[in-house]
């Protein structure tokens, strides 16, 4: 079985993230950057369904970026996968449909039988890509899992964290999973790993290398700005102080 | 003059609650851009719940029918939806932000060859050039986004968008087949195991009390926040910190991660208010925080915050709130 995964480089969530000062862009300066960590997910449950299966199983990851996006595809490829793929291109040219139809081709390409891919990325926070790119491969989906088991007979049993529950579905290949964040425990690379992790092949393309043609984005974001600070209250001495404040001030008991 | 559709949801029969919160943002698009809105339903014998749907002033309200639609499926749901959007000949398609909507409103969007804006809270501008207010970076960063394609498609946060009144009208109904071939759908439903309970949901409730790591054990919830949640009618939530420790089910988490909820009433018991907590509540109306901690980051967003040990607080003011 052939596995797609995807490494995108993006701002670590515990860095704080603010726009430029003209509001067309995000600052940055001091920030540092990870793997997306849904995407570690991904990557994690591929290693565990190509250990796991009795076919030979190759897992091929994917960065869309500048030349930085390599340090995520050497992270993955030292989690495990075998071959990485960078295509090198713009961040202010990419948008979820783009990304995807790029994947697409890289799936097409490399005669792929499951895309798996996190949830969404936590900077754009989008969730789209798997979703485009089943559509545009008429593939089946399943979004948000929260766990797999390839069943006999080569079908996907996804059970998927939905409203209200967890829902259970079958999957045939090939077919796009995301993951959702309790799906597993991503490993740490290990030192051995990572030296064994830079002779595994990698290979560079850029956009017009896979024949896709660039069109203007479908969807762009002309602005940035913080969120409107809530203003804190007060603090109240007790209970009692509490209960009258939220009878007769609020009015919400 | 543009026609807006509202892919709605249904769920054993009935409306669900937040299709009316995508009605309201079709509403106020409407206002922006002239003209009015079709609301589509996807399901097999579906009649009633298309009946449910007339009265809410749409122009049309398509019933799409197809026996393989019976169960959700992302992959036959998103051509039954494809086509009413074409009998429509919308030009704006809404669907809200549930999982349903996350899941399958993007397949709709790649089969019309259009650009989409995911959990839209706020729509700007007129029909000279429309912008979507969206959160992004687990919304510590809010993005303005135009969408440059013929078609534009958003999913739309529901706590921010309230659920749309019947209006009483009676918008005709146009049945539809989806006509979808069976075989070339490689998934299949299976089953859902849903979290039964008699409380509100926590995304309806108007009122919700979340406990964190300051519960000290699972068992808590019920001896602790199960009575004042009794007490107020409302839906019991959790901080991410307890539900990777597995106290409480995965759907009970508040959060960037979890759900986003903007109830009346947010009470927050020992929880600390890590960021991604605090991007999923900080809608609410009114937030009171407990913690005995008087540096906890919660009590930077809360209405009223009760520096207090919570084992005495919360049962005192649920005791108080039994005697009134």
């Amino acid at each position: 079985m052939k596995i797609l995964v995807t490494a995108k480089r993006v701002t670590d969530w515990d860095s704080k993230v603010v726009p430029t000062s003209d509001g067309t862009g995000i600052d940055f300066d001091n920030v540092d950057f990870k793997m997306n960590p849904f995407c570690e997910i991904a990557v994690e449950e591929a290693i565990r369904i190509a250990d796991a299966s009795d076919e030979d199983s190759e897992i091929v990851v994917v960065a869309i970026g500048d030349d930085e996006a390599t340090q995520q595809v050497r992270q993955a490829l030292a989690m495990g996968a075998h071959k990485g793929i960078l295509i090198e291109c713009e961040e202010s040219e990419l948008d979820s449909d783009y990304v995807a139809k790029l994947l697409v081709k890289v799936c097409e390409d490399e005669d792929i039988d499951l895309v798996l891919l996190g949830k969404q990325a936590v900077d754009g926070d989008s969730n789209q890509v798997g979703q485009l790119m089943a559509e545009y491969l008429g593939w089946p989906q399943a979004t948000f899992a929260y766990k797999i088991k390839p069943n006999d007979g080569g079908d996907m049993e996804v059970q998927r964290e939905v409203d209200g529950g967890v829902e259970t579905v079958t999957l045939s290949l090939p077919a796009v999973i995301t993951t959702d964040l309790r799906l597993n425990e991503p490993r740490y690379a290990t030192l051995p790993n990572i030296m064994k992790a830079k002779r595994k092949p990698f290979e560079t393309f850029e956009p017009d290398d896979l024949d896709i043609e660039l069109g203007s984005p479908k969807v762009e974001v002309v602005g940035y700005s913080l969120p409107s600070e809530r203003q804190a209250g007060q603090i109240v001495g007790s209970v009692q102080e509490l209960m009258e404040k939220l009878s007769q001030e609020a009015k919400v008991i | 003059m543009s026609k807006i559709i509202v892919l709605a949801e249904q769920s054993e029969g009935s409306v669900v609650k937040a299709s009316l919160s995508a009605v309201t943002a079709a509403r106020q698009l409407a206002e922006k851009v002239g003209g009015g809105f079709d609301i589509a339903v996807v399901g097999h014998q579906i009649g009633e719940v298309a009946s449910a749907l007339t009265g809410y002033g749409a122009e049309r309200v398509y019933q799409v029918e197809d026996p393989s639609c019976e169960g959700y499926t992302a992959q036959a749901f998103a051509q039954a939806f494809h086509k009413a959007v074409e009998a429509s000949g919308a030009s704006f398609v809404i669907s809200a932000s549930t999982a349903k909507g996350k899941d399958c409103t993007p397949r709709v969007a790649a089969r019309l060859d259009a650009g989409m804006a995911s959990d839209v809270t706020g729509i700007e501008g007129d029909s000279s050039g429309l912008v979507y207010v969206r959160p992004m970076w687990a919304g510590n960063i809010i993005g303005r986004v135009k969408i440059n394609t013929d078609v534009q498609v958003l999913t739309v946060r529901t706590t921010e968008f309230d659920a749309a009144v019947s209006t009483g009208g009676q918008s005709p109904i146009e049945s539809i087949a989806a006509g979808i071939d069976a075989s070339s759908l490689r998934m299949s439903y299976v089953s859902l195991d849903s979290v039964k309970s008699d409380r509100p949901a926590l995304t309806d409730a108007d009122a919700v009390i979340s406990g964190g790591r300051g519960l000290k054990e699972g068992e808590n919830f019920e001896k602790i926040i199960a009575p004042l949640a009794d007490e107020l009618n409302a839906a019991i939530g959790a901080s991410r910190a307890v539900v990777d420790l597995g106290w409480v089910p995965n759907d009970w988490q508040v959060g960037q991660t979890g759900k986003v909820v903007a109830p009346d009433l947010y009470i927050a018991v020992g929880i600390s208010g890590a960021i991604q907590h605090l991007a999923g509540m900080k809608g609410s109306k009114t937030i009171v925080a407990i913690n005995k901690d008087p540096e906890a980051p919660i009590f930077q967003v809360a209405d009223y915050g009760l520096v207090a040990d919570l084992f005495d607080a919360v049962p005192q003011i649920t005791a108080q709130l039994k005697d009134r």
